[in-house]
Parts: structure tokens; sequence; C-alpha cells
């Protein structure tokens, strides 16, 4: 699209450079190309690059000397690029229990939208889910891919406690609450991995432009996958995403 | 030797902050550290500690803490009535505290953020490589009564008595702050530009480490945004007609438009107002290019 990307300083220590505004997945590679390319560019430098959509923010760790001599170095990078396929990118099975004791509104969703509970299960499960990004809060993935019979409104009145792993639908959003907190989404299920661990490095397996498919387990397969977690033994399913 | 600073009242709210987290924001995680970088360092400094030791945040009503052996301390940032045992101390000096010393704060006279530091830094852990507490990373969140915290003694050390460290304190009591353009700035009318750069604004009650909201109403016409990314310093404009100010433990993407970028300068500044207070937004020069 004409005009983009935009890149423009944000404050003292930031650049932005925008894409157009749309959520897309082809628009995604692009972004997730010029990523690794600016990472690689500033390998030494201490910056930090993140993406959401359709940006990405260059954060630097002082203030830049010459924002504009800087600015005009990263036009002519995204203006001299061929973009090329990211090679890097994991399809991560994640396991979901969908029974009634966690999926809250599994009821309520099956009602609104005219369709059985299993179909609602096997709608939920079916797609590779592209994470666009991770924010809001740590661990929180933002997923692509949700099937539209499935799109449905927040609650009126949010919960207020949700369960931390609960997995939840909002407009036409999915994700998981990495922690316990108040929430407005419809929970379809819970999914007992600690996707984010601190004490570990990196603290989060799961990247920008990976795919994450739910896996449907029982209830005692749920209880076993606590339990694996607990004694250190559970390891999450996870091969090379070959587009 | 190892000591322990012991909590013997917690004050309203004090943390242990460095200068925060980076390279975590992909997975979400906020960047922390402490709401004043510049009192937090000059403490460090007069103390000849790195810069980004560990110090104490303390908002507005202080702690009470009692020395379980010598220390050499230094506060920083707000003038919050600091006492050693019965005897008042100055701000930005060393101060030597013997084994059984009790600190406390009084009123708040200037400020709202005070940085206690001490000779070689809080001896605490480190969760990705960062000291800040922030809920969702670290065990303590918050000083407690009875908890502790690790110092190394600095007894046998020869005391310095005075620093060669400057601390400008006018930006604890100035007004204003020095902003750049946010990336939906230039989609504001011309009147609301004008209105944010001519009025004054006021902090509203909520105001916290992670934001601040100011208590203003503007017209707001401008439509939410993509979710997109967000930094410590952001100024938001809510559906509803509020500004709000995003601080260090802000969330690393947002869907409000970004009218404003606070300065770094900026952002110590406004962590030292307190409800009530008034700021004003300044266009930050443009760097030459």
């Amino acid at each position: 699209m004409k005009g983009f990307p935009k890149i423009s300083p944000m404050g003292e220590r930031g650049v932005l450079i925008e894409f157009a505004p749309i959520i897309d997945e082809i628009l995604l590679q692009e972004i997730l190309f010029f990523k690794n390319k600016l990472e690689n560019l500033y390998i030494k430098a201490n910056v930090e690059v993140i993406n959401t959509y359709n940006s990405l923010l260059i954060n630097y760790l002082f203030s830049i000397e010459d924002v504009y001599g800087e600015i005009s170095k990263l036009k002519k990078l995204f203006e001299n690029a061929k973009i090329e396929k990211i090679s890097d990118q994991k399809i991560v099975y994640l396991p979901v229990c969908y029974d009634e004791d966690f999926g809250w509104d599994l009821e309520f969703i099956s009602k609104e939208k005219d369709l059985t509970k299993e179909e609602v299960i096997s709608l939920h499960t079916a797609p590779l889910y592209t994470v666009y990004f991770i924010g809001f809060l740590p661990g929180f993935l933002y997923l692509g891919g949700l099937d539209e019979k499935l799109q449905i409104s927040r609650k009126k009145q949010p919960r207020l406690k949700i369960e931390k792993g609960a997995v939840g639908i909002g407009e036409n959003q999915t994700g998981i609450y990495p922690k316990s907190s108040p929430g407005g989404w419809q929970i379809l299920g819970n999914c007992p991995v600690n996707l984010f661990d601190k004490n570990a490095n990196p603290p989060f397996e799961i990247s920008s432009g990976d795919k994450v498919k739910f896996e449907r387990v029982s209830k005692a397969e749920f209880q076993e996958i606590r339990e694996q977690i607990l004694e250190g033994k559970f390891q999450l399913k996870k091969e090379k995403y070959e587009g | 030797m190892k000591a322990k600073l012991k909590v013997l009242q917690p004050g309203l709210l004090s943390t242990i902050q460095d200068f925060g987290r980076r390279g975590f924001q992909k997975y979400g995680v906020p960047s922390s550290g402490a709401m004043d970088k510049n009192a937090s360092k000059t403490a460090n400094l007069i103390l000849q500690n790195d810069a980004n030791a560990a110090t104490l945040e303390i908002t507005q009503m202080g702690p009470k803490l009692e020395f379980e052996a010598a220390a050499k301390i230094a506060i920083s940032g707000a003038d919050l009535s600091p006492k050693l045992n019965d005897s008042k101390i100055e701000n930005n000096e060393i101060i030597k505290a013997e084994a059984g010393d009790i600190l406390s704060f009084g009123r708040p006279i200037i400020g709202m953020r005070a940085y206690l530091a001490i000779k070689n830094g809080f001896q605490l852990e480190k969760i990705l490589e960062s000291r800040s507490w922030y809920a969702e990373i670290t065990e303590n969140t918050k000083l407690e009564k009875g908890m502790t915290l690790t110092y190394l003694s600095s007894e046998e050390e020869k005391i310095e008595t005075h620093t060669s460290v400057k601390y400008n304190d006018a930006y604890l009591e100035s007004e204003n702050l020095s902003v750049f353009p946010g990336p939906e700035y230039d989609n504001l009318p011309e009147t609301l530009k004008s209105h944010l750069r001519q009025s004054a604004f006021s902090l509203d009650k909520n105001n916290n480490r992670m934001a601040i909201q100011l208590s203003e109403i503007l017209k707001n016409e401008l439509d939410p945004i993509i979710t997109g990314p967000v930094l410590p310093g952001t100024v938001q404009l809510t559906p509803g007609g509020k500004l709000i100010v995003l601080m260090r433990d802000c969330q690393t993407t947002g869907g409000y438009p970004r009218v404003l970028q606070l300065s770094e300068d900026a952002i110590n500044t406004i962590a030292q107002k307190k409800t009530g207070d008034k700021i004003r937004f300044k266009s930050a020069p443009i760097p030459k290019g």
C-alpha cells in the first residue's frame, strides 16, 4: 500500500514503523521478515524490536542522537529489501480440556450459535491459529484464525475472576488467560500448561509468527498433564512449521 | 558481611526498583523500573554504586526500617521528611547508619517518590535480568511489615564525607512536561492540538505505577486503533475523552490512540506529582537532522 511503511520517532528512544492498518497474515510475514533484519542489523547495539499486527517498534537503550539520520537509514533498508520467507516458525500443540467444569460458557455459545457443544469444540480445535504477537499481559497470545461461526460478543457483565489457563472467545479473538484475572470473554475450556515461566530463559516458548493448535483432552488427561508439570516431566509438543 | 534491613512499618507503598527489564517486552513483560529514574540514579551515584543498582522506591508515606548492621545510605527524589532515630536527615547526602538505627519518614514536603539507596545496592534476586518488583514476575510486590531486605554491611569501609554528585531538584516542583507528538497526534483536530499545548491538566486519583489518569475530559472523535505498541510515557486518549499517561509498569500494547509521548525527563517529572497536581505539555525541541 502506498505511503507504508511509515517511519517516525516515538519519543527520544523509540522509532515506530507502521504498515497498512490491517490484520493480515501476509503482512505479518513481511513485518517479521523486517523484524529479523532489524535484529541482525542491531545485533551489537542494545535495541529491542517488538511487533504487533501492523507495527514494529524499535526501542533503543539510550536517546537517539540523530533521529532523522536513523530514520533515513531505516527507510533505505525497507526500500531495498527483498522479502524472503521466514524459516524458523513452529507449530505448538496446546492441550485444552473442554469439560463442563472448565467450559463455563459452552452451553451459552452453543445455544447462541445454534450449534451442538461438540460442533463448537470441533470448530475451535480445527484451525491452525497464527500467533500475531504477545502483549497485554506476560504471555498473552494475540491469535488470528478463529472460525467466523464462533465469533461472539464478550459478556455484558465481566466475571470478577477467570481461572488461569481459561480458554475463551471475545468477538473475533480467541486466547488463553495467562493468569487469574477479571475478564469478559466467553469461556470454553482450560489449558493446563504453564506457558509463561519467569525462571526459564527464554521465559516463553512461543514467538510471533508461530502457529498454535488446540488439542482436546479429557479431564483425566488434564489432571495427568498437571501432575507431569508438577514433576517437571511435561514436554510441550512442537514441530517445525513448513507453511 | 550480609545484613538485613527490617521492615517495622511498611508505609503506603514501597517497592524495590532498578532501571527495569529489557528484552522481554516481546513476551508481554512490562519494563517496570524506578518511576523517577533520575532520582534513583542520583541516590546510587552519591554512594558510588552502579547507577542501575536496586533502590527502594518510597511513595508519599514512608516506611519505618531498622538496620541490623552498619550501612551507608542516600535518599534522593521527594522530600518525605526522613529521620534517622530522632534526628532529621538530609536528602542527597551520604548518611551513616549504625546497627539498631531506625530510619523513618514523616510528612511529605516536596514530590511524591523518594529513593533509598544503600551502599552496594540491595542484594535481591534478579528475575528476567532485573530486581524490579512486579506482580506477575517477582514474589514480592510491595514492602510488608516483618519483611527483610538484604544488604552488604559497609562497616569496614572508610566513610566519605561529601559527594561531588549534583542533583538539580527543580523538576520535583515543575509543572512542565516536555513531550513529542505521538503516532496518532496528527489525526487530532487543530482545536484539540492547541488545547493540549495550552491548557493545564491535573492528576486524577487514579494514578499508580501502571498509569496516571488526568482529570479533564476532552472531546474525542478519534477511532480506536488496531492494537499497537506503547511505552512508558505514551499518552493515550480514551473513547471517553480522558488522557492516560502510561508509566513504568504499563502493558506493552494498547488500542487507544497515542497522542503524545513524554520525554524521559518528563516521565521522571510526572512521577513526582500527586493527585490534584497540575501539569502542562510543552513541545520538546526537535533534534536536528
